[in-house]
């Protein structure tokens, strides 16, 4: 055994050019990032105001960052993806099928794990206590953790880029492929160790959030009065603290069989890789819902804004989001119909997935009946929605299509199939992230984005994705199987090199979102969101100022009814003035800032990089590191800071001031203009 | 429409399984179009007409609650379900993979053994055996049993029908037909390794008599499939086409039941992986 286990020069891939190069430029990126952070002097304030901040909507704005960021990296994935598709047809490419095979594994894990998981927890972050009226989450510490244990694997996937690699059996590592006998390299250890590390971030996060949303709410916010995107994000986080043991185990089990030579899912010796297949879905299925579900909730605070309106049929859509929540865990086996299951038990499973289409539909007829009869505003975050609504429809069919067993025995893994989760996951997911990342924005960051450009992105995105994956449903039925390093089948090309052109569209898109960040940051102060409330809201998180105070609110919110804020304006538009009188303001106690997360983390990137290298010593010193990491927190002496009642009062003064100008200007607009609505 | 002038895969069937799986797949999305049209239509129709600048709408900002429209749009999509449930549950026994076809003749055993990163057949009955291509007579029922020598793989001839895992220790039980003779592209439908995607092979469906002709010229012909020339092929590689003579009785079940020993994975970390068509 040698000092550093595995670790040789030839974990370096010297002889590719491609994946040595990126690297490079991608470390020289991060160098030029932090020499200009360290030579501006912003060292301290990130590290006071942001690393080790423990505030939920910083935490948010984090999470989002880290998803913009790795979207990024998976579009790359993505592009080359179509690119060796679109030119080896019959050819080589300029991808070997050992680079190849990374590269779609990476793609899928990448946005999973790394864009669609850290962008929803990331909204759930910033929003979900602000709506439920309070001042964080249960655990703020831990909700810090949570956020530095996830940007913890996010590193080591992309580590290994340039030391050793990655895997290359998918985006979920089926033994036996993955076991130690055909996958011999660090591949499916990168895999393992990054998704174990920061799949323990997800599973605090859900404890987090059902905790928070379960105990902590405004007085008067009854479950009845709860606004849909919490309801969504409770569902979603008690499907996260139900399935994501489900994941830790299955990899557990896989990383026993590699590194202690265990039989989990060995063939030989008495292993089962079917089990692994079961397991790994009856965590996979729910964590579609996982990410699904809270995007629902963003399309019913989208739409119900922006058309002026309640949601349609409340009660409904609460009962819809958590029948979704149960019987997402009763459809796994819909993965694989075509194992050799009787015909049994194939129909019952195809027949359970179909049954959660039931409180889909509903969902949808429910937004179509909130536009109807409302004033519809088509501001950029509506566009998604409503893109999302006409694709989505389309998706969830193709989706109940592979759901009949029979139709599945002719479509499982076909780039039908993968046309079918790219409908659902882009359209629904992505399109909902978007969506709610516009909505939020002004909220988070105190000012509005660029209308203009978010419109560009939206049809951009839109029209990128039905030319990428529409032909993903043509070449799915004209036998076309996923993964093909290349192929010789005539037919397929010209739809292959369609798909790269649909691909080069959602760049564009990619690129006008880029831009309208940049516009907006340098125009922000003339797009000041000064009342807190830009798009004429219906819930608390617009009571307060944008961005919210570390305290989000002054004097926590009464709530009477189950949409509250709405009906506080409308009060106040009667009266002529703010309904409440100047509160006695009071001190508040906010929880302090914690370098326990980052640290943390830190530790669990060695623990993490010295297991997959088998570099026993570093292993030991980074799980000391953590757990050192962890008493130091525990025996902590002060953890709450003292907000004044006069900096309390300083700041809602202003916010207060700044509505009763806006309600004053409203008044006397509508005096001159009685017949006009906004 | 172009996916009608496409063919060659499943919506140009050649056999009765994927005759009527087409006709399940085409059912059940004429069935969802159904709602699905009027679903994007009204969504579209509604944003549009209840846009903020329209001085013609009729606004009901109090309009949250309707029992009526509840029970309808609960109604609608649990009807559809309910009609497609029983499709399911009809096709999926109606169509079992491992359930004998109807025929006048009796099927024929073709043991199909997926190994890295080429296709076994093994015709016991016949005593031969065939690599990346498999022959088989038109109009005669098939019974496939398969199995795989190392990591997972899927057999799948789309213009013929349905899939079936391939997973070493198990051996799964899949009829097929081809109705007319012709050549159908097969393929592996499951990532194996960096030889995947040359991991198909062309199945022959010929007439009875060109069938037992060949059979009758391959039989004692070329090498003999003992217990080393099986080790050989366990090595990974990317094969052209070739057959066997004879094969050592019992090969099958000795792969199934394990007392062969599994492909043996990449020998020193890296395989060497040329695909046969491409230099």
């Amino acid at each position: 055994m040698t000092l550093l286990g595995k670790l040789t020069w030839q974990a370096i891939p010297f002889q590719e050019p491609l994946p040595l190069l990126s690297g490079a430029a991608v470390l020289i990126i991060m160098i030029a990032v932090l020499a200009w952070v360290i030579v501006r002097g912003y060292v301290p304030y990130l590290w006071r105001e942001w690393i080790t901040s423990v505030d939920h909507k910083r935490i948010g704005i984090m999470y989002c960052i880290l998803a913009g960021v790795m979207l990024l990296r998976g579009f790359i994935d993505a592009i080359m993806m179509r690119t060796q598709q679109a030119m080896a047809y019959n050819a080589p490419g300029f991808l070997p099928p050992s680079h190849f095979d990374q590269i779609f594994s990476a793609h899928g894990t990448i946005m999973i794990f790394f864009v669609a998981m850290p962008f929803v927890i990331g909204l759930m972050n910033v929003i979900v206590p602000l709506q439920l009226g309070v001042r964080d989450v249960a655990f703020p510490t831990l909700n810090s953790v949570s956020f530095w244990l996830t940007a913890a694997g996010a590193l080591l996937v992309n580590l290994s880029l340039v030391v050793g690699e990655f895997d290359r059996t998918g985006w979920l590592p089926y033994p036996p492929l993955s076991e130690l006998t055909y996958s011999p390299g660090v591949g499916v250890d990168y895999y393992c160790w990054s998704l174990q590390i920061s799949g323990i971030g997800t599973l605090m996060t859900g404890i987090n959030f059902v905790t928070t949303i379960l105990k902590l709410r405004a007085p008067g916010m009854h479950y009845s009065r709860m606004p849909m995107f919490c309801w969504t994000a409770l569902a979603s986080n008690l499907l996260i603290v139900a399935a994501f043991p489900i994941l830790t185990a299955c990899l557990a089990m896989l990383l026993l069989d590699r590194y202690v030579g265990f039989h989990f899912f060995t063939d030989t010796g008495g292993g089962n890789s079917m089990m692994f297949m079961n397991l790994i879905w009856a965590w996979g299925h729910p964590e579609v819902y996982i990410l699904v579900l809270p995007a629902f909730g963003i399309y019913s605070e989208v739409v119900s804004t922006f058309s002026s309106k309640p949601l349609f049929g409340y009660r409904s859509m609460i009962y819809a989001t958590m029948a979704i929540c149960i019987i997402s865990f009763m459809v796994w086996l819909h993965h694989f119909f075509t194992m050799g299951a009787g015909a049994d038990v194939n129909a019952i499973f195809g027949i359970a997935s179909m049954i959660i289409a039931v409180p889909t539909g509903v969902k949808i007829f429910n937004w179509l009946f909130t536009m109807y009869g409302g004033y519809v505003r088509f501001t950029s975050p509506m566009l998604w929605s409503i893109g999302f609504m006409v694709t989505f429809a389309i998706g969830g069919m193709t989706g109940v299509l592979l759901a009949v067993p029979p139709a599945d025995f002719q479509l499982h893994n076909s780039v039908f199939l993968v046309a079918h989760f790219h409908n659902v996951i882009i359209g629904a997911v992505l399109f909902g992230v978007f969506a709610g990342y516009t909505y939020w924005f002004p909220k988070a960051f105190g000012f509005v984005l660029d209308e203009r450009l978010g419109k560009w992105a939206f049809w951009l995105w839109l029209i990128g994705f039905w030319v990428a994956w529409g032909p993903g449903y043509v070449v799915g039925l004209e036998g076309m199987t996923r993964r093909l390093q290349h192929y010789d089948v005539a037919e397929w090309h010209p739809w292959l090199v369609l798909a790269e052109w649909g691909v080069l569209i959602i760049l564009l898109g990619i690129v006008a979102q880029i831009a309208q960040i940049v516009v907006s940051i340098r125009t922000r102060e003339r797009r000041r969101d000064v009342t807190g409330d830009p798009w004429d809201g219906r819930n608390l998180e617009w009571v307060t100022s944008s961005p919210p105070p570390a305290f989000n609110f002054a004097v926590l919110p009464d709530v009477t009814d189950q949409e509250p804020y709405w009906d506080m304006k409308a009060r106040a538009r009667e009266l002529g003035q703010l309904t409440r009188p100047e509160p006695q303001y009071e001190p508040i106690h906010m929880p302090r800032n914690s370098p326990t997360g980052f640290v943390t983390a830190f530790f669990a990137v060695v623990t993490g990089f010295a297991l997959i290298w088998h570099i026993w010593w570093l292993v030991l010193l980074g799980l000391a590191g953590a757990y050192a990491t962890f008493v130091v927190f525990a025996w902590r002496d002060h953890d709450e800071i003292l907000i004044p009642a006069e900096e309390v009062a300083r700041l809602d003064r202003a916010n207060r001031a700044a509505r009763s100008a806006a309600l004053q200007h409203r008044q006397l607009r509508r005096e001159s203009q009685p017949e006009s609505h906004e | 429409m172009q996916l009608a002038g496409c063919g060659r895969a499943q919506l140009e069937p050649a056999g009765p399984i994927s005759d009527a799986e087409r006709t399940i797949l085409l059912d059940s999305v004429v069935i969802m179009l159904a709602i699905v049209v009027p679903t994007i239509a009204l969504t579209i129709g509604i944003a549009w007409w209840y846009r903020s600048s329209n001085a013609r709408a009729r606004r009901q900002p109090d309009f949250v609650y309707s029992g009526r429209v509840e029970l309808l749009v609960w109604s609608i999509p649990t009807l559809v379900i309910i009609f497609l449930g029983g499709i399911a549950w009809i096709s999926s026994h109606d169509l079992d993979p491992a359930q004998p076809l109807p025929s006048k003749r009796a099927a024929i055993d073709i043991q199909v053994v997926s190994l890295d990163w080429k296709w076994l057949f093994i015709y016991p009955k016949l005593g031969i055996a065939s690599v990346n291509r498999l022959v088989v007579p038109a109009g005669v029922p098939l019974h496939l049993t398969v199995t795989s020598a190392s990591v997972w793989n899927v057999f799948w001839v789309p213009q013929l029908g349905s899939m079936l895992y391939c997973m070493n220790g198990m051996a799964g039980s899949l009829y097929l037909q081809a109705d007319r003779p012709g050549v159908y592209r097969g393929l592996s439908a499951m990532i194996s390794g960096d030889g995947f995607a040359d991991m198909h092979f062309d199945t022959d469906a010929v007439p009875q008599g060109r069938f037992e002709a060949w059979a009758a010229s391959t039989r004692g012909a070329g090498p003999a499939l003992d217990t080393r020339a099986y080790e050989a092929l366990l090595r990974q590689s990317i094969d052209a086409p070739h057959t066997y003579g004879s094969v050592r009785p019992g090969l099958f079940g000795d792969i199934v039941m394990q007392r062969l020993p599994p492909g043996e994975g990449p020998r020193g970390g890296v395989a060497d992986v040329r695909p046969v068509g491409l230099k």
